[in-house]
């Protein structure tokens, strides 16, 4: 059976390239990591791949905001065979594949238009910015996914213990009618919350202040999924800050961490016909 | 033409960054500036059209969700009375300036230069109270910016902004001849004037050396002046610095401990102590047939083998001086520069792992008045803390671990540790990673930044005491992110073999870089007009020695250049081919072929004179101090739990990115609540195993008030001991699967050569120097434990007038160890209520220079001693023990004592616990509660595996009680209540400590 092949970008301060791919192997895909002047440049082509991930990472060290500088390089600076890269994602959504972007990624998304996108064309409705905090903060969080958001990524999850490693990922929606669009499209897939699953404003569980406690979303069909928190950080039960009382309350839990189920989603969807 | 954009929030957006100014404002200057709201400018100096400017400044600027922007105009507004405007001074990095220019050339699909400053960047801040002047001066200088770098601009807005700090050199004489034929006065006066940081001896030296017969005749041939240049000078003076030779480290000492009346000279601490060592180290594991030691002391870091298949690289460093004058600069270069150490070892190009950081400062509640160049220590914590932050998190490296130590006598010159680890393979394209191969014929290729005033004098800065008049050019910013670009392109060149070794260009710049590179083939040829510069008119010596950041120097034959060429331009790296290897003996560096320096390099690395310095030791008289005896043990734990070097760290830890790269399985933090504070940091190597590594760091500088020998020791032993703590396994020469141990030691130490009037202790300080060596040579082969590289700070002294602020001695010792399984370590939380609670080790009578005392403003007599047999037999036990899965949780005991360990496992874990301390000893109370003794646990087991452990240790652990639910922490002692507290107190204390 062929394997699914997933394609990371790299470069210009991304930094989380490493944990992605090794996300994709130990769920079953092949990973391959680009630097995106490959893509600019014609040395590999995203429609070789199933599904394409923008890591976290500080991209020209969030001058200007975090993820403008490149998010304006994937919009408008035209690649070698002239045309753009925007056209290339159209394509590659038109196929039926995907895109996540965590992090730093997830802000490219959202600066692209890609995310929500609930008008359907690729305006950009949402931003990511300064944490209330005014702080970088690195602490895992609990995060609710929206039962009712149609994504492959999230399937049989119910809540994400999971860190987050920022210091721009406060959502701010442009308007009322985005954010009934959001809301009404259930696009709103993640959402801060405490350990048994109350969606809550309260920091630290919501570390960021983000409006709809929101810390993920997806596009309409569910092909592209951008989120803050950094699921391929928790792909091993010992990167959890608690693993030593939680393997001594249950011994024979599973190695694997919960972060993993997100590739591994992705990875069997794309198999499973 | 000048075009200015400027970007506010919209009314409804809030400004975070304005609330964080308003409330620091009020809580630190008490200055009440009403609301703030901030805003960026852009100057944007590239001739566009009025179309052009609109575009990037709404495409490419804006961002539509929550900025208003404004084109050739300002944001104004009656509600705002007054303004501060900081811009950067001329050449100061501006990062953010660069940035827009490249989004604009993407945007406008234009062709234009972007690799020297046309866009500046200023920060802008309203005010809504109508604030005076002074207020105004007050809190640009204070808290929103910094005068040695920044432009201040305040008062009422008027909608004009004119300040653009263009760089304008005027060039006079390129090359200037220095006349030597001067006298000792003479001499001493040129070192001051030229910055040189040369002693009467060296320059005599340089002297002579021109003097001599066989120099002018060659000098002569050549067509060269018989005098030295300015450029000449300044290589020698860069050369011969502290920072870069270890002068005093190398000298000839003579010592006379008075109190047991040894006598004897020293040839070299560094030889004598740390390189020896080593050496003894490495002969019991060759002898063993297991040498893991690869590289030691010779190259930017040392090298340890991990297995077949790779290598690990790692240095820690110092970035003391710059820290002091400006605490953001000074630490973001400190951790970058110390990225390079392992990037540039062997054929470099090594990935980074982790970054670790030990800051020392004085107390952030400190009053006494500011000395003039003094900056608070509140605001040197927080610039150095925003520095490691950003130097961390935007190059992608996690800062798994560190440590903050407080005193006054850091609160003139601060001590900023940075290190960094990182994995080669063994191997690259047929060789091992960590040699360094150069022959005539190779060429000189520069990466990176480019080259501007920034940093000239940085070597030799550091090598002096800091004083008002301390240049600005010594003050540089990090660029992490071209960092980043260069470290990813040099991973990718190294891996297809198109670099054949590199070296960082740090402090003394190419001068030092090219200096060190060419002792491997025997020579060079240097061309400064083609390193590519910031801004025009740099003097060839300017080029030569700046130490501007973000810099390699590439060894490449000429058959791979091409090629390297082609992968720089796709991953928008900048090179410049700036000059070849050679085998003549002579450093040659020209400028458009006019000679700029011509040195005979044995002259160079070889001539500076021996420094003789003298050392006394005589023991303080100290007594050991009445303490009231009846003394509130809840009131004084609480205390002790909210003291400054006993505290929560959290708030500086969360901002640091730890756990990047998803490999770090302990952290800093740990337990149900994130709250636990660990001993060591552990991080996987790759995602395929689960072998790793463990990172831990001993330092206790109060020791060295009593005995810098014990000091010294018992950091040595801490180190140790969080590392068997977490699990790790002691070294075993016969041990067959390279489990290495690898130590960069750090000495930072007060001016210690006497001199009668300036320095009238020196021979004392010098003779702590000298224990402190003693203590590292003693327990670095009793441990097998070695030292593979490391680096000493020899003047933090900070002088205004007649007042000096020197630090105590201080050694850190920054311990790497190889750990089996990072499944099978444990962290230092109670794990569940019932488990039983033991202390390991013995406790003594040892209080001195301990927190305890320190709570009553006492130093004591009797420091904690290291009883190194009883240590080993004890880590032994603990590492057989874990072998046995029968630790649960474990935490070493160091400040506080076993009071405030066994509070941070319990409140660690969400629990409480019971504690009976009759059997431990017939030591005071005191002593048992708050002793510093140094190998010493505590740790939990579960009930069932009693027999089996109290079997195991014998008399070296003693129950002390049981984790329990209740929240408290409950001591009994001789049958009553001696601590009986909520949890909740305990760490509420602990968290606020330093907030």
């Amino acid at each position: 059976m062929k394997k699914v092949k997933a394609l990371i970008i790299t470069g210009f301060g991304i930094n989380c390239e490493e944990e992605m791919a090794a996300a994709y192997r130990l769920a079953g895909a092949e990973a391959e990591i680009y630097h995106l002047n490959d893509i600019f440049n014609g040395i590999v082509s995203i429609h070789d791949f199933d599904v394409l991930n923008f890591p976290g990472g500080f991209a020209f060290g969030d001058d200007l905001g975090s993820g403008k500088v490149l998010s304006n390089k994937m919009k408008f600076k035209k690649m070698n065979d002239g045309c753009l890269f925007m056209d290339e994602i159209r394509k590659f959504l038109a196929d039926g594949k995907f895109i996540l972007g965590v992090c730093n990624g997830f802000q490219f998304l959202v600066k692209m238009g890609l995310l929500p996108d609930v008008a359907g064309n690729w305006q950009q409705e949402v931003t990511l910015t300064r944490n209330n905090s005014a702080k970088f903060e690195d602490r895992w969080v609990y995060c609710k996914v929206n039962p009712k958001s149609n994504t492959p990524f999230l399937k049989g999850i119910y809540v994400l213990p999971v860190p987050v490693r920022h210091g721009e990922g406060k959502l701010i929606i442009k308007d009322e009618e985005i954010k009934k669009g959001i809301v009404e499209k259930d696009l709103n897939c993640l959402s801060y919350c405490d350990a048994d699953g109350n969606i809550t404003d309260k920091y630290p569980l919501n570390p960021n202040g983000a409006e709809l406690n929101c810390a993920g979303l997806i596009n309409s069909t569910g092909q592209v999924f951008g989120l803050m928190p950094h699921p391929e950080a928790f792909l091993s039960l010992y990167n959890h800050p608690n693993w030593g009382q939680m393997k001594r309350r249950n011994p024979n839990i599973s190695e694997d961490g919960d972060g993993l189920k997100v590739f591994k989603n992705i990875v069997e969807s794309l198999t499973s016909p | 033409m000048k075009n200015q954009i400027q970007l506010v929030l919209k009314e409804n957006i809030r400004d975070v960054e304005g609330e964080k100014i308003r409330q620091e404002a009020a809580n630190f200057l008490q200055i009440d500036t009403g609301i703030v709201k901030t805003g960026k400018i852009f100057n944007v100096m590239y001739d566009l059209s009025e179309k052009e400017i609109e575009l990037f400044a709404n495409l490419g600027l804006k961002d539509e969700i929550i900025h208003d922007v404004f084109i050739n105009s300002f944001y104004q507004n009656s509600k705002f009375k007054t303004f501060i405007l900081i811009a950067r001074l001329p050449g100061v990095t501006d990062d953010e300036g660069v940035s827009a220019q490249k989004t604009l050339i993407d945007i406008l699909d234009l062709d234009l230069d972007v690799n020297t400053q046309h866009i500046y960047t200023d920060d802008i801040y309203l005010f809504e109270k109508d604030l005076t002047d002074s207020q105004l001066k007050e809190l640009a200088e204070k808290m929103l910016g910094n005068k040695l770098i920044q432009h201040f601009e305040f008062g009422k807005f008027t909608g004009r902004i004119d300040y653009i700090p263009e760089v304008k050199i005027t060039s006079d004489e390129q090359v200037k001849i220095i006349d030597l034929n001067i006298t000792d006065d003479e001499l001493m006066r040129l070192s001051k004037d030229m910055l040189l940081s040369l002693n009467l001896e060296e320059m005599q030296a340089i002297q002579a050396h021109f003097a001599d017969e066989k120099v002018k005749k060659y000098r002569s041939e050549k067509g060269l002046s018989l005098d030295p240049t300015d450029c000449e000078l300044e290589v020698l003076a860069q050369t011969w610095s502290e920072h870069c030779k270890h002068k005093e480290f190398s000298a000839t000492i003579k010592y006379t401990n008075k109190e047991t009346g040894e006598e004897k000279t020293i040839d070299s601490l560094f030889k004598t102590y740390i390189r020896k060592s080593t050496e003894i180290i490495r002969e019991r594991l060759e002898k063993a047939g297991n040498n893991w030691l690869l590289k030691i002391f010779t190259d930017n870091a040392g090298v340890v083998k991990i297995n077949d298949e790779s290598v690990f690289v790692w240095k820690v460093e110092t970035h003391n001086s710059p820290s002091a004058i400006d605490p953001y600069g000074g630490a973001i270069t400190g951790i970058l520069g110390n990225n390079r150490d392992p990037l540039g070892t062997g054929i470099g190009g090594g990935k980074l792992l982790f970054n670790t950081n030990v800051l020392c400062f004085g107390p952030p509640n400190y009053d006494k008045e500011l000395l003039p160049g003094q900056l608070h220590p509140r605001r040197i914590m927080e610039g150095v803390r925003h520095g490691i932050e950003d130097g961390g998190n935007k190059s992608g490296i996690p800062t798994v671990n560190g440590s903050i130590i407080f005193d006054d006598r850091y609160s003139g010159k601060p001590l900023v540790y940075c290190g960094t680890g990182g994995v080669m393979p063994y191997t690259l394209n047929g060789m091992n990673s960590w040699l360094k191969p150069i022959a005539a014929g190779d060429l000189i290729i520069m990466a990176g930044g480019r080259v501007g005033k920034d940093g000239i004098h940085g070597a030799t800065f550091s090598s002096a005491e800091i004083d008002e008049h301390s240049p600005q050019s010594a003050v540089q910013i990090g660029s992490p992110i071209t960092q980043k670009l260069l470290g990813d392109f040099m991973q990718e060149a190294v891996k297809i073999g198109l670099i054949k070794c590199s070296t960082d260009n740090g402090a003394g710049g190419l001068s030092s870089s090219i200096g060190e590179l060419a002792t491997i083939s025997g020579g060079a040829i240097v061309n400064l007009e083609k390193v590519p510069l910031k801004y025009a008119n740099l003097k060839p010596w300017e080029i030569y020695i700046s130490e501007s950041q973000e810099r390699m120097t590439f060894v490449v034959t000429n058959d791979k250049k091409d090629e390297l060429y082609n992968l720089a331009k796709e991953r928008e790296v900048e090179l410049s081919d700036i000059g070849i290897f050679t085998d003549n003996g002579f450093i040659d560096v020209r400028f458009d072929e006019q000679s700029v320096a011509f040195l005979d390099m044995e002259f160079l690395h070889e001539g500076v004179p021996k420094k003789f310095m003298e050392a006394v030791w005589e023991k303080p008289k100290l007594t050991e101090p009445q303490i009231p005896s009846n003394l509130d043990y809840n009131e004084t734990l609480e205390k002790l739990m909210g003291s400054l070097n006993i505290c929560s760290r959290e708030n500086v830890i969360r901002q640091y990115d730890h756990e990047v790269k998803g490999k770090t399985t302990i952290k800093s933090l740990m337990g149900p609540d994130g709250k636990a504070p660990q001993d060591a940091a552990v991080m996987r190597l790759n995602f395929d195993s689960f072998a790793g590594i463990a990172v831990s760091n001993g330092i206790i500088p109060r020791y060295s008030d009593i005995d810098a020998y014990e000091m010294s020791a018992g950091a040595f032993d801490e180190a140790i001991r969080q590392i068997i703590a977490v699990g790790g396994k002691l070294p075993d020469p016969e041990d067959k699967s390279n489990r290495f141990w690898t130590v960069n030691d750090n000495f930072c130490v007060p001016d210690s050569l006497y001199d009668p009037k300036t320095n009238p202790d020196g021979k004392l300080k010098l003779a702590k120097l000298v224990q402190m060596n003693e203590a590292l040579f003693d327990m670095s082969t009793f441990y097998n434990i070695p030292m593979t590289s490391g680096k000493d700070s020899m003047k933090n002294d900070f002088k205004a007038g007649k007042i000096k602020i020197s630090v105590p001695p201080t050694i850190l010792y920054s311990m790497v160890a190889k750990v089996d399984d990072v499944r099978r370590n444990v962290t230092s939380d109670f794990k569940a209520s019932g488990d039983l609670i033991y202390q390991i080790g013995q406790t003594y009578n040892e209080l001195g220079a301990s927190e305890f005392y320190r709570l009553f403003d006492e130093l004591g007599a009797n420091v904690p001693k290291v009883r190194k047999a009883d240590s080993k037999r004890i880590y032994e036990k603990v590492i057989k023990a874990n072998d046995q899965n029968l630790i649960e949780s474990n935490h070493d005991i160091s400040d506080g004592g076993l009071a405030v360990t066994l509070t941070e496992s319990a409140f660690g874990g969400g629990f409480g616990a019971e504690i009976y301390l009759d059997k431990l000893s017939d030591l005071d109370l005191k002593a048992i509660l708050f002793a510093e003794s140094h190998s010493r646990f505590v740790c939990s087991i579960k009930p069932e595996n009693k027999t089996e452990f109290e079997k195991l240790f014998g008399k070296d652990a003693m129950l002390l009680g049981e984790v329990i639910n209740e929240h408290r922490l409950k001591v009994k002692f001789q049958n009553s209540d001696v601590i009986n507290i909520e949890m909740n107190k305990l760490r509420t204390a602990w968290e606020k400590g330093l907030l």
